[in-house]
């Protein structure tokens, strides 16, 4: 629940989401769900070169259970925020 | 009822069929919905979104496959109607027409998409 809370917050952010078959995928975050699923629009291929597959997809919706990493603005990052929510999350509440 | 994410924009265009379990097309929507699919073994299947569910299993119509190699142009592989399981499934994307239309796909080449590894 933290991280989909966490998701949340970032929406309208520029994210780059690297998925587990290497395809790096960059654009803004529009909405994201319980499973993590992501929403992108604006989307563009970082390695386009590479990987022209998506060349005509401007926004696009990517299951959850294929993103490897999500790379964060830095400024979407509070760490002291993060760390009371962790820390809540443990206690149980 | 809720639905996934990137999907549920398109909701107001599907109607939840009980019997299915399924979001489908409604008959009178004339707009339809032209997407590309990246399946986990590295596929990309394009056709009409005619339903979905929860679970990301969707339904094409008119689909085709566009298969890429180094050695010569994209070839298309016609399907038809497709169901393809949610799991089997990487990314969703709305197919943008005018920019699909000035690609030149004969002349494009690129190493097919590699498999995802969980």
């Amino acid at each position: 629940m933290l991280f989909f809370s966490y998701f949340k917050d970032l929406v309208g952010r520029e994210v780059t989401v690297e998925l587990k078959n290497d395809l790096a995928i960059r654009g803004t975050l529009h909405s994201v769900d319980q499973y993590l699923n992501i929403k992108l629009e604006n989307t563009r291929v970082v390695d386009q070169d590479k990987y022209p597959h998506m060349l005509s997809v401007r926004n696009c919706f990517i299951r959850g259970s294929v993103v490897r990493y999500v790379q964060l603005p830095p400024e979407g990052v509070d760490v002291e925020l993060l760390h009371d929510a962790t820390r809540r999350e443990a206690r149980g509440g | 009822m809720s639905t996934g994410t990137g999907l549920e924009t398109l909701v107001d265009r599907f109607f939840y069929f009980p019997g299915f379990g399924m979001f489908v097309t409604a008959e009178h929507v004339e707009q339809i919905e032209t997407i590309s699919i990246i399946t986990n073994d590295g596929r990309n299947i394009v056709g009409v979104l005619k339903g979905f569910d929860q679970a990301t299993n969707i339904i094409l119509d008119e689909s085709h496959e566009r298969v890429y190699s180094t050695k010569e142009g994209v070839q298309q592989l016609v399907l038809g109607l497709y169901i393809i399981r949610g799991d089997n499934i990487s990314i969703v994307g709305e197919l943008d027409e005018e920019l699909d239309a000035s690609l030149d796909l004969s002349k494009l080449r690129a190493h097919p998409l590699k498999p995802v590894i969980h």
